[in-house]
């Protein structure tokens, strides 16, 4: 636990102190430290261990069993091409595959610079903009695979600014 | 607070009232109503607003003109929309720019803005009112009364638009009668499964105990629906009001919301109602009054399809992995920590104040003799008109696909529609003439489902869908059983040999094999249908699979190792184009002096150069 800081420490505390009296809390506690620091290392399942009672084994469990948690921080800007049937049926695939060719990765990772991860996801229910891909929240509606070096070229001059 | 029923009626009229003047123009201004759907806020309904406020202050017309963003209104190919009243004129496709000349023009002058109507394909004539245009003119709002109607953040909107007096009614009968009156609506569960909902009701409803739970299942999985979230984001009070039906029916005073974390405006709203109902006093203790107490919490899904299958679902809730068990006991003898539990999906309870408040004939005008009412479907994939889709059970693929979908985009031919998701299948021409309704569908060898319906056109590989969805079950299995865990993947490595060229007819008798031992072995619904995208291709579609095992080629020319793309050199006029849109520049050649050549080595198969080619001169082969 020695590399966690502090303020880490504190916050996963505070956030167990919400659901302090509920009956079973342990997947809303693993969201809200998903949402807080973007993944939920080993060292935080083990506190989490130890102010619920469950092991770390059950913990672990859940964490690798769910989707929207995970063991590694993810990028700076998440790219999330939806892999629906609507999507899928317009071509979503190659969207994604490019995604990943022009970042050097597998869909799920996250790039060297720490800046993208491409995330495959299962319909965002925004068929009406299929192909769509989301970053961060934002919908980006009917990519075509010629737009895409644009995008990733947007964010990384923004990642730059920071 | 309300404290009675009657104390509740006498302001819900005052509401109602509130709520027309915003339609019949009775208070003397004019309402601008925006679509808030994903789709249309994707398109930039929030910068059509904004401009909106820009323009109409700038105009003074702050006090005659007020804005609404309200839930989808369905027709997500044709948004943003922008509706204005008491004229009920419809504008779509409007851009951020077009919002001076509907100000200028339509709210200054009382002018239409022509351009923006929105115009019938096959006849061109210009439609202004939204229920005249084909999409809409066979659909029944039932489980989506209110939605794209009502403001989601008001709950005064939702109480005008006849929320709670289902419950109200509820209230004043026996609890017999309630769940007489479900029994007897024939309603059915919309979550996929078609469960008569009034026998679940009654089974939890005989079990004895001191605590029993109402769970709604919003962890709407299949890849291709989102009628659930629009339910959830549009009208949460409606699903609020079904909950606590169902707990006032079969005794129940907790309810919880188990909602996808993929969702989180449909989380914050039913958050916020609740909070609202509770200030109200329209969920608590002794609610109206009554007696009756009920108390609605969210839990967050995260990101498992195999949570939709309801005992996953109820261990999700208990914060375990979600993983399925055998049935019996059933949940409604035993469900959540072990009491007597009700899960039902989203559109079902939102179905239920509709009964409840019309009565039972209002219900059952609409459906075929086995399959009461209406479904809401999500129309996506090659067809003219995606959008959000209620019609009553018994129209016909034919009606859903042409009327109110406007056929085939760019004018391709049909080939299938997929109905039911990971779950379903794949249906043919010969079924566009019937009836949909939960068994005609089965009896198609599809499955109604969710409600997901994505229609495929001659360009669409049917042996690369079945891989996609193969590809999706493979991933979601939870592995506790083995025919699911193993089965899928091996189903999913045959279905790649296929697609690569690699198969043979070993393997696809094979796939037959594990398909039916997968369907006839697996532990819950996710596995014994895992196989259903496969088994309705190869009934359908069983030539395909051949061409791709004995000649070694895609028909349709979506696999890309079956395929490579060629520009033949009689027909390139080189102009470029292709190369200039080529993303890996794959196509070389000099403008205007040699013919332009693809290097199929540095080719991805991605086809933006047969898309720009004006000439026709680039082929898959």
């Amino acid at each position: 636990m020695a590399h966690l800081q502090e303020a880490a420490v504190k916050k996963v505390h505070e956030i167990c102190d919400r659901y302090e009296g509920e009956t079973t809390p342990l997947i809303m506690i693993l969201s809200d430290i998903q949402k807080e620091f973007g993944y939920v290392p080993m060292e935080v399942q083990e506190i989490v261990s130890q102010r619920t009672g469950i092991s770390v084994a059950e913990i672990y469990g859940v964490v690798t069993f769910y989707s929207f948690f995970s063991l590694e921080p993810k990028g700076k800007y998440v790219i999330g091409v939806c892999l629906g049937t609507a999507c899928y049926v317009k071509g979503a695939q190659q969207i994604c595959d490019q995604f990943c060719e022009m970042l050097g990765i597998q869909p799920g990772q996250t790039s060297s610079d720490g800046l993208f991860t491409v995330d495959a996801l299962r319909c965002i229910g925004a068929c009406a903009a299929a192909p769509a891909v989301t970053i961060n929240g934002k919908i980006y509606a009917r990519v075509n695979v010629k737009d895409i070096a644009g995008i990733i070229a947007e964010y990384k001059n923004k990642g730059g600014a920071n | 607070m309300f404290k009675t029923c009657d104390e509740l009626r006498a302001k819900i009229a005052e509401y109602t009232a509130e709520l027309d003047s915003k339609f019949n123009g009775c208070d003397g201004k004019r309402y601008i109503m925006l679509c808030g759907g994903t789709g249309c806020i994707a398109g930039g309904t929030m910068q059509i607003k904004e401009k909106f406020e820009e323009y109409i202050k700038e105009c003074h017309l702050e006090d005659k003109v007020e804005i609404r963003v309200v839930g989808c209104f369905g027709l997500c190919s044709q948004g943003p929309f922008v509706r204005i009243f008491p004229e009920d004129v419809l504008y779509r496709l409007v851009k951020p720019q077009d919002i001076q000349e509907i100000v200028m023009k339509d709210l200054m002058l009382g002018e239409t803005v022509d351009r923006l109507v929105y115009e019938d394909p096959q006849t061109g004539e210009k439609i202004t009112k939204m229920e005249e245009i084909g999409f809409y003119r066979k659909q029944k709002r039932i489980a989506l009364h209110g939605c794209g109607i009502i403001d989601p953040n008001k709950i005064e909107e939702a109480l005008g638009c006849g929320g709670y007096q289902g419950l109200m009614n509820a209230l004043s009968m026996p609890r017999e009668d309630v769940i007489k009156l479900i029994l007897d609506s024939g309603l059915r569960g919309r979550g996929g499964g078609g469960f008569p909902t009034g026998r679940k009701w009654k089974f939890a409803y005989d079990s004895v105990s001191d605590q029993k739970y109402v769970v709604c299942n919003g962890d709407e999985g299949d890849p291709g629906a989102f009628m659930d979230r629009s339910i959830l984001e549009d009208n949460p009070l409606a699903v609020i009001e079904g909950m606590a039906i169902a707990g006032y029916a079969i005794g129940a005073s907790e309810g919880y919301f188990y909602i996808r974390a993929e969702y989180p405006i449909a989380v914050s709203r039913i958050n916020a109602t609740i909070k609202k109902c509770e200030e109200l006093g329209l969920l608590g203790d002794n609610i109206l009054g009554t007696g009756f107490s009920f108390h609605a919490h969210v839990r967050l899904g995260a990101g498992a399809f195999v949570c939709g299958e309801e005992t996953a679902l109820l261990n999700s809730i208990m914060g375990q992995r979600g993983m399925p068990r055998p049935r019996p006991p059933f949940p409604a003898a035993k469900g959540l920590w072990n009491q007597p539990t009700i899960v039902n999906n989203v559109e079902t309870l939102a179905t239920v104040p509709y009964i409840l408040r019309e009565g039972l004939e209002a219900f059952t005008q609409y459906g075929t003799e086995k399959s009461k009412g209406t479904k809401v479907f999500c129309l996506g994939g090659k067809v003219n008109n995606v959008g959000l889709v209620e019609i009553p059970m018994g129209v016909t693929l034919r009606e859903l696909i042409y009327e109110i979908g406007g056929g085939v985009q760019n004018g391709k031919e049909f080939k299938a529609i997929q109905t039911g998701g990971p779950s379903g299948g794949c249906l043919t021409p010969d079924f566009l003439d019937t009836p949909i309704d939960f068994d005609n569908m089965v009896a198609a060898g599809s499955m109604m489902g969710s409600g997901g319906a994505i229609v495929m056109d001659e360009d669409n590989c049917m042996v690369d869908v079945a891989k996609f969805y193969m590809g999706f079950i493979c991933d979601e299995s939870c592995g506790k059983c083995s025919p699911c865990r193993i089965g899928t993947k091996r189903m999913l490595e045959i279905l790649e040999r296929i697609t690569n060229g690699t198969g043979t007819m070993k393997d696809f008798d094979e796939l037959e094999a594990i398909s039916e031992a997968c369907q006839s072995n697996a532990l819950c619904a996710l596995g014994q249908t895992a196989a259903n995208p496969i088994m309705s291709t190869i009934q359908h579609f069983k030539d395909e699979y051949i061409a791709h095992i004995e000649e070694k080629t895609c028909p349709a020319g979506i696999c890309k190792d079956l395929i490579s793309y060629k520009i033949v050199a009689d027909k390139c006029k080189k102009c470029s184009l292709c190369s200039r849109v080529c993303p890996v520049e794959a196509i070389t050649g000099t403008p205007g002096k040699t013919v332009f050549t693809i290097d199929p080595a540095k080719c991805i198969k991605c086809g933006m150069c047969i898309a720009s080619c004006k000439f026709d001169a680039i082929i898959k082969e």
